[in-house]
């Protein structure tokens, strides 16, 4: 029990949670940071007091009152549970929304937001398991942060590609080749008629490629292809290292070669150097692409963790070009609607709630830029309709296998995905429905392409048709 | 089907220069899609050897608000046989993007 002190002001002790920091009446203001948990609490800890934990554990709650409390306006600083909603089809779990106010956090950082939101909370002993499902950033916090280095449309630009997808490529195997082998393989994409191509993600500076002897032959092959082909080319130099510094010393040599992009992964990197990096390409006009190896981990048991939209915003704030965002129809995870969901906070101005896609609040970015989702993985020309139809243009669609393991190699690959594409976007410009007739597109392309003619007739039409893991729940409000 | 070599590179002109040339009829389809979008026709054309530049000679003006397919037809018409040999391009300006939402070599192009 609480003891008073005799004045009635402080009483020592442990309080319930609920009674300070479940505030049903709340109005949240439009300057309040609104975040909606997923709660499973332990048996026997009702809704209100797991959902109030949750506010206190993650913003000025800890678990006893304290004195110094009070020398401090509570009332102001600390997060409150203004709603609790019921998950339809789950009596176990429930939604928490909680507003924190914005003074909260230190501006520009997602570093100290995150730190706040899933730190400690996370292990709490009241709580079974907890997921964050969305946040909504207030306008005011969204302009501390400096987002995208460049944007979509100064990417555009630099690049003189418009109406149609980014074409890119990620050089495989993954690990093993040596710098000018390596480079072989990225001049032969670039020059069959990709983009980008791009360093696996765990492409860092090992024993058998450096990365300044990668960084040399790969950006040789990227100027000959430029010039060869009049097309602007660039490759994901990957200045992921071992210390912010040497992080640093790779962008810099990325730039004196003359390298339009380079790449960070930035959920092993952290969001400490990835807003460094970001802030670096900014002042440095180098476009960033951004790889989220490791999100897995976070984002995919639907029970614990933190939603991949989250990450999303929390990646748009820091800063970042091109972020992979899973394909819908290769061999990574990710329902269609739920990925429309994201891609659509990488990519507009405002975004409304909508719960069919797992979107709980409205979002306003007003003029940060926008992010190019990058469709990765598993994915070959006969996805090429379904890409376009559900990415758009504004996206970078990635062929790894899908160019390398063409049977003639990988300019005859590079070729068939860029047919595959301009046949697919100018069947849709022309107001066909190109995922129904995709088949009779791409038959028709390949009559003028014997590259995709091959492509075509290596993979048939393969699908990965498992059931996505996460799906979205409480989709109808 | 046996290995077949790829040729020496070509010269590529972005979105399209991987199909075969525009014909009237696939081109009318997109000045279509450009006025459709609510985005304003606009056409480029330059010397083949100064094509890296971001700056083409811009043909008068964006033809703002033009509805017509015809007349954007007969204003690339226009510019080519005015200049024979560029390279001449049709955008399509996109105010609310700030950019061009698409952007192809109609005639000569870079091949």
């Amino acid at each position: 029990m609480a003891q008073s002190n005799g004045s009635g002001s402080y009483q020592a002790g442990v309080k319930n949670y609920a009674d300070n920091y479940w505030t049903p009446d709340y109005v949240p203001l439009d300057t309040d940071l609104l975040a909606v948990f997923k709660v499973v609490p332990q048996p026997g800890v009702p809704r209100e007091e797991a959902a109030a934990a949750v506010a206190a554990e993650s913003s000025t709650g800890t678990w006893t009152t304290v004195w110094t409390d009070l020398l401090t306006d509570i009332e102001y600083y600390k997060g409150r549970c203004y709603r609790i909603e019921a998950i339809p089809g789950d009596s176990g779990a429930f939604f928490a929304f909680v507003a924190y106010p914005m003074d909260l956090f230190e501006e520009g950082s997602v570093v100290n937001v995150l730190t706040s939101l899933v730190g400690n909370v996370f292990g709490f002993k009241a709580v079974r398991s907890l997921r964050l499902e969305d946040l909504r950033f207030p306008l005011a916090y969204v302009k501390t942060c400096g987002g995208p280095p460049n944007g979509i449309q100064v990417e555009r630009d630099r690049l003189g590609k418009y109406g149609r997808p980014l074409m890119g490529c990620t050089i495989k195997p993954k690990l093993g080749l040596s710098a000018k082998n390596y480079g072989r393989a990225v001049y032969e994409c670039l020059r069959g008629g990709l983009d980008f191509t791009k360093d696996d993600e765990n492409i860092n500076s090992q024993p058998f490629m450096r990365w300044n002897h990668r960084f040399e032959f790969v950006m040789e092959a990227v100027h000959k292809a430029t010039a060869e082909t009049g097309e602007r080319k660039g490759h994901y130099l990957n200045c992921t290292a071992p210390t912010p510094e040497e992080m640093y010393k790779r962008a810099e040599f990325a730039k004196e070669l003359g390298a339009p992009i380079i790449m960070l992964d930035f959920f092993t990197a952290g969001f400490c150097a990835n807003t460094g990096l970001a802030n670096w390409c900014r002042e440095n006009n180098m476009l960033l692409h951004i790889h989220r190896a490791m999100h897995a981990v976070v984002d995919r048991n639907p029970m614990h963790g933190i939603h991949f939209r989250v990450l999303v915003k929390c990646l748009r704030l820091s800063g970042g070009d091109h972020l992979h965002s899973g394909t819908v129809v290769g061999k990574l995870e990710g329902d269609r609607e739920a990925t429309i969901g994201w891609i659509d906070l990488m990519r507009e101005a405002f975004v409304p709630e909508n719960r069919r896609r797992g979107i709980f609040f409205d979002q306003d970015w007003s003029s940060m830029p926008g992010v190019f989702p990058v469709a990765s993985g598993g994915i070959h020309v006969w996805h090429m309709p379904a890409l376009v139809a559900i990415f758009g243009d504004d996206s970078c669609l990635q062929f790894g296998g899908g160019t390398l393991g063409h049977p003639w190699g990988n300019a005859p690959g590079a070729h068939a995905n860029r047919v595959a594409v301009e046949a697919c976007v100018e069947a849709r410009n022309q107001g066909r429905d190109v995922e129904r007739e995709g088949k009779e597109i791409l038959t028709e392309a390949a009559r003028h392409s014997p590259e995709l003619a091959v492509a075509l007739d290596t993979w048939k039409e393969i699908k990965f048709e498992f059931e996505t893991v996460d799906k979205i729940e409480g989709a109808v409000a | 089907m046996p290995i077949e070599a790829y040729g020496p590179t070509q010269r590529r002109g972005e979105t399209f220069s991987y199909l075969p040339p525009m014909t009237p009829e696939r081109l009318r389809h997109q000045i279509a899609y450009i006025i459709r979008s609510g985005w304003n026709p606009a056409i480029e054309h330059t010397e083949p050897e100064k094509f890296a530049s971001n700056f083409w000679y811009l043909w008068k003006l964006p033809l703002f608000g033009e509805q017509s397919v015809d007349k954007v037809m007969a204003e690339l018409d226009e510019c080519h046989r005015t200049n024979p040999g560029h390279h001449v391009r049709l955008l399509g300006y996109d105010n609310y993007m700030q950019s061009q939402g698409t952007s192809f070599i109609v005639h000569g192009g870079a091949r």
